[in-house]
């Protein structure tokens, strides 16, 4: 059973996978993608890590592919003229693709030809979530930590890079509006006939 | 699910049945329970209004909605001439699937769940940030302006306020200690006093996340008052423009489901699950089927008063202006919401350095779980497994200790 669920979902991954290079459309390329996600992440739950599996979907799927799609819809694109530079970059694009081939393949032979060990993905806790924050917490504490300052910095830049602050745009200030008072807004004039104010 | 993936042969077979039952069963009641909801929240609406509201299909109206769903099926699909036809037909389907799906893992009654994942909470989150897909997708496919700006309106929207109920989810978790939506169930046990909303240090910061998280769902189901997506005064009708007939259905449906699954979240995560707001004693020695089914009722009445809240807030509030939107979920929520997570994961931490040391020497093949042998040497209450898996897991522990 978990052997044809694997093969299932492999199929649906590699073939999606091939339809997002070859999708004419990049909106479609952007939905193939993140159905290579979603079936990826059920492969995570076939061997057991489930909660990897659930952080691919909330993080990849969820969040990096909605705003890729934002992006991709919003682009006014020329299909020919995207298509014209295709065979410049052919060589290029057949050596990256040979060296993840390559490195793909020396993963699937250390599987193979390794220690025979069988893989346990939560080694030592009840489950994968524990297992990881385990790990996470205690030994590479110091890593993981680092790893969200460098997240908090590249946010901070993006805020910094695009924020411009105008002047000849109004801005409305809440805490200006919520805090007037019927004084500062209203006056009663006494106003008489034939003068005006 | 591991189960599944162990067995073959007959057994096979008999599980999958089985499981394909327990989903059409759960479908199919739901889905009817929505149409009684649906016309439940018109009612509202119009007795806020002082309009009588449908009254006409059936007594009181009570067969509206199946008259609507004939209305919806027998119109004839009209696809634009520009659309994107694959992608226009995939949208609904993905709103309604994906809004289904969430209820896999949600525990009506005692042991009544189709999926009982270690995972569900975030299983739970990962589906509902997956909502936005149909949206963006539909809005996208209509090849039309005001799709269009419905559908960029909805991803910016559902995506802010994502992050701020996840927010609150961690700040539930920290308190239960596990990821299994019966867990945290069974963390509520005993009464209001228990409920995460009302559990007595952390009500002071507990109570604000509840309502956090309800504006929140308010957001993420694209409800008023932040139904920008579909804002009729100035997206005419946002993404669902240019749908019509069983398409659109699909979408409204998937609409629904999901507001009622995160109403399902709310009394899930902050009110109790299926337990009573006051214990009843005796009830213990009752048979379990109806001690399930009495849960089942409990539940329902806790789902459809929260309904009645989202009902009441789409009727009396009036809708946010965009910027507004964002404000509220970005500057307020979000920090609220992170300084909630840091308190309650200081709380957790004092709470579980008095018990935990305890556990730890119990547990002596360190599994995380006191199994059979282990068991034999130390008397615990009756009760403390509460899920009768056989084995006691630290929050487990922690409550029978309590």
């Amino acid at each position: 059973m978990a052997l044809i669920a694997f093969y299932i979902l492999s199929t649906i991954v590699v073939l999606s996978a091939l339809f997002v290079v070859a999708a004419r459309n990049p909106v479609h390329s952007v939905l193939w993608l993140i159905l290579a996600f979603f079936t990826s992440a059920g492969l995570l739950v076939l061997i057991g890590a489930e909660f990897l599996a659930m952080l691919l979907v909330v993080v990849y799927v969820g969040a990096v592919a909605v705003l890729f799609l934002f992006v991709v819809m919003m682009l006014d694109i020329d299909f020919v003229a995207l298509k014209q530079g295709f065979q410049n970059y052919l060589v290029v694009g057949a050596l990256i693709a040979l060296a993840l081939l390559a490195e793909i393949g020396i993963v699937a032979a250390a599987a193979t030809f390794g220690g025979g060990e069988t893989f346990n993905a939560s080694p030592g806790a009840p489950t994968n979530a524990e297992a990881l924050s385990r790990v996470l917490y205690t030994d590479y504490l110091l890593l993981f930590q680092m790893s969200g300052i460098v997240l908090l910095v590249a946010m901070m830049g993006a805020i910094v890079l695009t924020l411009r602050s105008r002047p000849s745009v109004k801005r409305q200030n809440i805490a200006e509006q919520t805090g007037r008072k019927r004084k500062d807004a209203v006056e009663l004039k006494d106003v008489r006939p034939g003068q005006g104010l | 699910m591991e189960k599944l993936l162990e067995i073959s042969g007959n057994d096979l077979v008999i599980a999958i049945l089985l499981a394909v039952a327990q989903i059409l069963a759960l479908v199919l009641i739901m889905l009817v329970c929505i149409a009684f909801l649906l016309l439940f929240d018109r009612k509202v609406w119009a007795a806020v209004q002082m309009r009588k509201g449908p009254n006409v299909v059936g007594p009181f109206g009570l067969l509206q909605s199946f008259a609507d769903l004939l209305k919806f099926i027998l119109k004839e699909i009209v696809i634009p001439a520009g659309a994107n036809k694959t992608v226009f037909l995939l949208a609904p389907i993905i709103t309604l699937t994906l809004a289904l799906v969430g209820w896999a893992v949600i525990p009506v009654a005692p042991g009544w769940v189709v999926a009982d994942l270690n995972v569900g909470v975030l299983y739970l989150f990962a589906i509902s940030s997956l909502g936005v897909y149909g949206i963006i997708m539909g809005g996208w496919a209509s090849n039309s302006k005001y799709p269009f700006l419905g559908g960029l309106r909805s991803a910016a929207q559902m995506v802010s306020y994502e992050v701020s109920i996840g927010f609150v989810i961690v700040s539930v978790l920290l308190l239960v200690g596990s990821l299994n939506l019966s867990d945290v169930v069974a963390n509520q046990d005993g009464g209001i006093w228990n409920w995460h909303a009302f559990a007595f240090p952390t009500i002071f910061v507990m109570f604000p996340m509840f309502v956090i998280f309800f504006i929140s769902a308010l957001a993420e189901t694209n409800r008023p008052p932040f139904d920008l997506p579909e804002a009729e005064s100035e997206l005419v009708a946002g993404y669902q423009v240019e749908y019509s007939s069983s398409p659109y259905l699909m979408f409204m449906i998937g609409e629904y489901v999901s507001i009622v699954l995160m109403c399902a979240m709310l009394t899930i995560l902050f009110f109790g699950g299926w337990h009573m707001p006051i214990p009843i004693p005796g009830t213990e020695n009752l048979p379990d089927w109806l001690l399930s089914l009495g849960g089942l009722l409990v539940f329902m009445v806790k789902v459809t008063f929260f309904f009645f809240l989202f009902a009441m807030v789409k009727a009396i509030v009036p809708r946010y202006r965009y910027d507004q939107l964002m404000r509220l979920g970005w500057k307020i929520f979000l920090p609220t919401s992170l300084v909630a997570v840091v308190l309650v994961g200081g709380y957790a931490t004092f709470v579980n350095a008095q018990g935990r040391p305890d556990f730890d020497v119990l547990d002596a093949d360190k599994s995380g779980y006191l199994e059979a042998p282990e068991l034999a040497a130390v008397t615990l209450p009756m009760g403390v497994d509460a899920n009768n898996d056989g084995r006691i897991s630290w929050p487990e522990y922690r409550r029978g200790a309590r």
